[in-house]
């Protein structure tokens, strides 16, 4: 498996607005080529944790290294280039193209070639059919503007991906096969990716390590079948026994009476 | 009629050509200086709320004010530098409209900045754009529509507060209405109303072509706005490229005596082969200094305005000692030369009515002391104000029961209806005698002469054919024949343009 994307270093990192401690000392290292889901409640501190590791936040103390580079050593726009990043809120630009919004990056870093064939590629890659490319953002649904939000990032090939609820809006089938032909893509390029999401089960099913955030802070730590099997504190069994239960629940319709 | 509208149209392809230029530049300076300033105020709420202070303050100063005060202004800055800024026509005219598009294009540029969705806002920081970026390709577009329609409204406002340029010397499609209204040529009124309001509208809807193609990322809507506003501007200001060097600015203040005798002094350097231009409706302070300044060539202006506005004297002199004074005056403090009177006076008179005359037995200013507690005083806007009416109240013990200010061109009606009972004419006025009014004596010589004099500037001083041109009008016009004139202009029926008035005034000269 090739091994693209770099790892990360969080240290004692924290970001205070006021009392409030959105981000209250994480201590984390994330190896090279991980699939990391960041799990938690909302307003537990998931997308300020995000936005502090490419600069659209400043912590309030700590330190962030990706690979061996602090991140406070880069200009931002260099580093935010270097990044592929989802928004939560999707923030695709309403003034241009389809196919413009995603290749905004390819523009920002001065890349004429090829840039309509990167376009298509990333469209079949999110499952869009080639003739929205010439469509503006508000003629898609919801769940086609965050799939344009997924190819934008995707665009310059950034080694790592940090990804807020990119699936949130999609319907369980097309968010079914994106969770596949991500993880696919993410192992053949061996990016390093950390992907927000409230979905359990998702996370279970598709990364390699999952964290639980809770008040700010890091309160679970493990790989999917360590959470399963239980005994990782209270925060993440708490979130894992919804699906179990389901799942539970789903096996005992299926059997014959 | 149709005579009238020959006339008027006649010059308006210079003065839409001014128009045209002057609007336009104040209107880009404006966006020079707001739009950087609004991309700040984007990012500082408090220069956000110092900027948009000063604009909406700017705001409520009368136009005319605004341009009256770039005057002084103007002047006190080139005494400072050492003179060589014209505090007269183009800059004072431009820097009040620039002034006065501020605040539509500031307020709407920083809506629009400040209304840029955040999460677009974030999405583009996150996806490494510099500020500069970012301010290109996403505040910019997103903030276009708004912005534009900003322009498009200071546009609107600029074309017409540029009618009042006229006041500062600065020619434009006001020059038509100012002076209709001084003749009572509506024709000339309707004339420049018409051209400037038409000029708003088509201005106005270009823009807004330009707008929607924004708005709607049409860009041949945009395109096509820009390129007819482009071949307007071309065509409008290409009347003034093809205007020839050295052309003689003979200026004149607002009233008809004024426009006639330009026109006589016109005529006179046009027979001598110069080319004129008419600089009409110029305020009595702006006048003297534009022609110490060179701005104008020549006018005409009466001692005693001189010698109370300029030379700020309150004594009483006799004509000829004043007129001494005034030529070593001008000529020594500015390089003004007094090429000579004209032969008649234009000074302040007290007229009633003959009914009144008779029966009150009103001739002299003393009788009018006598009476003037019942007596409703009419006057023109400025007299109140003017040292003059202080020099008469020194002298008489007059105390009117009320005064009201008018235009001139209805004093005089105001007088034959009984709505006033005396007032301020000028003593040169055809009017006086149309109507039988009595102009009662001023025995104790309260106001000061005021003989009408030519005024050279500098420059023209000491060129030999200028002054021979107008040499010949010196003690040439006598009053009966200039009040004839004036009520050729003046009167009601059968009016006449103020260039046929001179022509008439031209053949009776005194040889
Ligand atoms: N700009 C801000 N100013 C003040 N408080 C903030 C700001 N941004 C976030 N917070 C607070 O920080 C805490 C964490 O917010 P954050 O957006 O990181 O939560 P989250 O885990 O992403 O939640 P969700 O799942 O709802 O997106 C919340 O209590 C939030 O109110
Ligand atoms: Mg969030």
């Amino acid at each position: 498996m090739p091994v693209s994307g770099p790892s990360i270093s969080l240290q004692q990192l924290s970001r205070h607005y006021g009392t409030v401690r959105a981000v209250d000392s994480v201590s984390l290292d994330i190896a090279a080529g991980t699939l990391v889901a960041l799990v938690g409640l909302s307003g537990s501190g998931k997308s300020t944790l995000l936005k502090m590791i490419n600069r659209l936040v400043e912590p309030t103390s700590g330190t962030i290294r990706i690979g061996d580079e602090a991140v406070d050593s880069i200009d931002p726009h260099i580093l935010r280039r270097r990044i592929g990043y989802v928004f939560q809120n999707i923030g695709l630009f309403p003034h241009m193209s389809i196919s413009r919004n995603i290749a905004i990056g390819l523009e920002l870093a001065g890349e004429k070639e090829g840039r309509d064939e990167r376009v298509a590629e990333l469209l079949d890659l999110v499952e869009l059919p080639q003739d929205m490319a010439s469509r503006m953002p508000d003629q898609l649904s919801g769940g086609q503007q965050q799939r344009v939000g997924v190819a934008r990032a995707l665009a310059t090939r950034p080694g790592l991906m940090l990804m807020d609820e990119p699936f949130g809006a999609l319907d369980p089938v097309t968010r079914d096969n994106l969770t596949d032909q991500y993880k696919a893509l993410h192992d053949r390029l061996g990016l390093t990716t950390i992907i927000v999401t409230h979905d359990m089960a998702e996370a279970l099913y598709l990364a390699d390590r999952v964290l639980v955030m809770e008040g700010g802070q890091i309160k679970a730590d493990a790989t999917p079948a360590e959470l399963l099997s239980g005994n990782v504190g209270e925060e993440a069994e708490a979130l894992v026994s919804i699906p179990r239960a389901q799942a539970a629940h789903l096996i005992g319709l299926g059997k014959p009476a | 009629m149709s005579g009238d509208w020959n006339q008027a149209l006649a010059r308006v392809p210079e003065l839409l050509a001014a128009h045209v230029q002057l609007s336009f530049s104040a209107l880009l300076l404006a966006m020079l200086i707001c739009l950087p300033l609004a991309i700040w105020a984007a990012r500082s709420p408090r220069v956000a709320g110092i900027a948009l202070a000063v604009a909406s303050l700017i705001q409520t100063i009368p136009g005319l004010a605004l341009l009256a005060l770039f005057y002084p202004l103007l002047l006190g800055v080139s005494a400072l530098v050492g003179g060589g800024i014209s505090a007269f026509g183009f800059l004072p005219a431009l820097c009040a409209l620039t002034l006065y598009a501020l605040l539509p294009i500031l307020r709407n540029a920083v809506t629009g900045l400040t209304g840029v969705d955040p999460a677009a806002r974030e999405a583009a920081d996150g996806l490494g754009m510099t500020a500069w970026q970012k301010l290109r390709l996403v505040e910019a577009p997103l903030a276009a529509p708004t912005i534009m329609a900003g322009i498009r409204t200071a546009a609107v406002w600029t074309i017409g507060a540029a009618t009042l340029s006229t006041t500062v010397g600065q020619p434009s499609l006001g020059d038509l209405i100012f002076a209709g209204l001084q003749t009572q040529n509506w024709t000339l009124v309707l004339a420049g109303c018409l051209f400037s309001a038409a000029l708003a509208i088509s201005v106005d809807l270009l823009l807004g072509l330009i707008e929607r193609g924004i708005r709607e990322r049409e860009r041949i809507w945009a395109g096509a706005g820009i390129a007819m506003i482009a071949a307007g501007l071309a065509i409008a200001t290409l009347p003034s490229m093809m205007a020839r060097d050295n052309i003689v600015v003979i200026g004149a203040k607002g009233f008809s005596e004024q426009f006639i005798l330009a026109r006589l002094i016109g005529s006179r350097l046009e027979d001598a082969g110069y080319a004129v231009r008419y600089r009409d409706g110029l305020g009595s302070a702006v006048v003297y200094q534009a022609l110490a300044a060179g701005d104008v060539d020549v006018y005409v202006d009466y001692s005693g305005t001189i010698w109370t506005n300029q030379m700020q004297r309150t004594d009483s002199q006799p004509k000829a000692v004043m007129l001494d004074n005034i030529a070593q005056w001008t000529s020594a403090t500015h390089g003004v030369k007094m090429l000579g009177a004209l032969g008649f006076e234009n000074t302040y008179a007290f007229a009633v009515r003959p009914e009144d005359a008779r029966e009150k037995s009103l001739r002299t200013l003393d009788d009018l002391a006598r009476v003037s507690s019942d007596f409703t005083f009419g006057t023109d806007v400025e007299f109140l104000e003017r040292p003059e009416w202080r020099m008469v109240q020194d002298t008489y013990p007059i105390r009117f029961r009320d005064a009201r200010s008018f235009n001139p061109t209805f004093m005089y009606p105001a007088l034959a209806s009984g709505e006033v009972d005396v007032i301020s004419a000028f003593s040169s006025d055809g009017r006086i005698a149309a109507n039988n009014f009595v102009v009662l004596e001023d025995r104790k010589g309260a106001v000061p002469s005021y003989e009408a004099i030519v005024l050279l500037s500098p420059e023209r001083s000491s060129e030999d054919r200028f002054v021979k041109a107008i040499n010949p009008l010196i003690g040439a016009i006598t009053v009966a024949n200039m009040r004839e004139a004036n009520y050729m202009v003046d009167r009601e029926k059968d009016k006449k343009t103020p260039k046929q008035a001179a022509l008439w005034l031209k053949d009776k000269l005194k040889e």
